[in-house]
């Protein structure tokens, strides 16, 4: 790989293999434009500092309350926000298109940090179903379980529950990475279409029914395979990712990633090669 | 959609009628159509406690054919009669609204199936509950508004389920109301989130062995197709295990009984439940903020997993 510091802008686009060659199917060749650039910048985001530092106690606001005071810190340029007692609630934290430290010291509701696009968020609670749905670019970590359809339709992202989560986890994914420290239920990895799971511990019935393509990787037992979810080689290279992965994720730093095995769709069902908005990010 | 929620208190008793409204009003907007309690008391145990009602609530959003209340009166004449005839003692009766009654009975066989049968073949009366210590309370409207205006939240006892309802295949009223009495079972009840399937092929089944379905329900069937089960000697736990395999449809539901609480989530997991467990007690519901109604300071809760049952003993 050219040395990206000093190359330009389209060149580095190519040299970060920011294209797809699909060579099975049709042929084709698609290259990013770094003119793009400016398709990824949100209207409305704030230059933040993540040195500044406020606390914000939810306990008496609704959902559209406490996002609307977050997006007014933001605002004011504070880059790291904890929020006290959300308790529960639904919908905290939606919508966040802009870099942000924030902090939950409790427990989420349904749909908590949905539809975000940069912030980094640590949970130190357990979060309903949905979390983190939709979520485009950053890195979400729950201290403890998570409900169902954790990370539905993710397209990028680190997406980290350190411990179990419910049925359909990555439901519908198109790219990111969700990695699950305990175990996962049913339908774990359905219509995935891009992206990657790590299952540390045990998942349910029916891993990856109806892949499209992406990887799951599961260090436990496995109830059942999906309709054309099937075994793949674990290679070196994916040792060594699952390792990174890993120890970024704080997350079983020592656990034997040779024994895990690797589930890839059996089938080539469409082309799902095209770069997402976030990969396309990487190269700007 | 619809709400669930229930707790179970292990080692001792609270003030569980108003801990459930906390719950289930928490839970308001998954359906207020109806909202029913089925509260575990602290009892005796000596003598039955009959919930009925001789009429439907035809208040504002109901879906029932408006009566002449000059009708109630005679329906509960005939219950009387019924009663005495069957040489059940009232004990103690309470009538907190014109359709809906509470007797405390003295009674001494264990079959309650002739007992409900006699007294149901009364058109337009039906029994909510009966047992020694349960008490089914549903009505139209949401929790706080069942719960005022029946007066339960001072009723201190072991355990409750309950449920908010939103109608979405038979009518609002009461008979439609969850919970369901676990019929001819003393002291069994349930309450559903979710839809089955294969209603009508179970009912059909059900009705030929005896079995009495008093709606078109479709949760109805959870708690007479488990009643049959126990009929037949399966354990509460067992006749659980079996509706995964013989209900088909998603769902989640709980089922009470005298001195225990259960919970089973079909294999798909499609119907959600969060569940928090320690040593004195267990509180669950469709969401996590259900359980922190009781519960506000930071816990550890599960979603648990599809095809998963669990009972817990007082």
């Amino acid at each position: 790989m050219a040395n990206l510091k000093t190359s330009e802008k389209k060149s580095k686009a190519q040299s970060m293999g920011m294209h797809t060659e699909v060579l099975t199917g049709r042929t084709q060749q698609k290259f990013f434009n770094p003119d793009e650039a400016e398709n990824f910048y949100y209207f409305g985001t704030y230059d933040v500092d993540f040195n500044k530092r406020t606390d914000l106690d939810v306990k008496d606001m609704s959902a559209p309350e406490a996002n609307k005071e977050i997006d007014n810190l933001m605002s004011q340029g504070y880059g790291t926000i904890v929020i006290k007692n959300p308790q529960g609630k639904h919908s905290l934290g939606v919508g966040i298109l802009n870099k942000l430290n924030l902090i939950f010291e409790g427990s989420l509701g349904y749909f908590g940090m949905g539809s975000c696009d940069g912030p980094t968020v640590r949970i130190n609670g357990r979060v309903g179903w949905s979390c983190a749905e939709n979520l485009m670019a950053g890195k979400v970590v729950i201290e403890k379980n998570a409900g169902s359809c954790f990370g539905a339709a993710i397209r990028g992202g680190d997406l980290i529950c350190k411990g179990s989560v419910g049925a359909r986890t990555g439901i519908d994914m198109k790219g990111g990475t969700i990695i699950i420290g305990g175990d996962a239920g049913a339908f774990t990895g359905f219509m995935m279409q891009r992206g990657r799971i790590i299952i540390l511990g045990d998942v349910g019935i029916n891993l990856g029914d109806s892949m499209y393509d992406g990887t799951i990787f599961v260090g436990g037992s496995i109830g059942s395979y999906g309709s054309d979810a099937v075994d793949s080689e674990l290679t070196k290279s994916d040792q060594e990712w699952l390792k990174r992965k890993l120890k970024v994720a704080e997350i079983g730093e020592n656990f034997d990633v040779s024994k895990m095995k690797k589930i890839v769709a059996g089938k080539k069902l469409w082309n799902y090669d095209n770069l997402e908005p976030t990969e396309k990010k990487g190269a700007i | 959609m619809c709400g669930i929620a229930g707790l179970i208190h292990r080692g001792k008793s609270s003030n569980v009628g108003s801990e459930l409204q906390g719950m289930l009003q928490a839970l308001k907007h998954r359906g207020e159509d109806s909202t029913g309690y089925a509260l575990y008391g602290d009892t005796d145990g000596k003598n039955f406690i009959m919930r009925f009602k001789v009429g439907e609530n035809v208040g504002e959003g109901s879906s029932s054919v408006m009566e002449d209340v000059s009708v109630y009166d005679e329906r509960k004449k005939i219950v009387d009669q019924y009663l005495a005839e069957m040489g059940a003692k009232v004990l103690k009766e309470e009538r907190t609204l014109p359709y809906s009654l509470r007797y405390e009975i003295s009674y001494d066989k264990k079959d309650l199936l002739d007992f409900s049968q006699k007294i149901e073949s009364i058109p337009g009366v039906e029994i909510l509950s009966m047992g020694k210590s349960l008490e089914v309370i549903k009505d139209l409207g949401n929790a706080k508004a069942v719960c005022d205006r029946y007066s339960l939240d001072k009723l201190v006892g072991t355990h409750a389920i309950g449920h908010a309802r939103m109608a979405t295949e038979s009518g609002v009223d009461i008979k439609s109301a969850h919970p369901f009495w676990g019929y001819p079972f003393s002291d069994v009840s349930v309450v559903h989130n979710g839809q089955l399937t294969n209603y009508w092929n179970n009912r059909r089944a059900l009705e030929n062995k005896g079995m009495r379905f008093m709606s078109e329900c479709d949760s109805e069937l959870i708690a007479v197709y488990i009643a049959q089960k126990m009929r037949e000697g399966a354990s509460l736990e067992e006749g659980m295990k079996d509706s995964l395999l013989g209900l088909d449809g998603v769902f989640t539901y709980f089922v009470a009984t005298k001195d225990s609480l259960g919970m089973a989530k079909d294999t798909m997991a499609a119907k959600p439940l969060v569940l928090y467990e320690s040593d004195d007690l267990v509180a669950m519901g469709s969401e996590e903020i259900a359980i922190r109604s009781v519960l506000p300071q930071e816990i550890d809760t599960y979603d648990p997993f599809d095809g998963e049952v669990k009972v817990w003993q007082i």
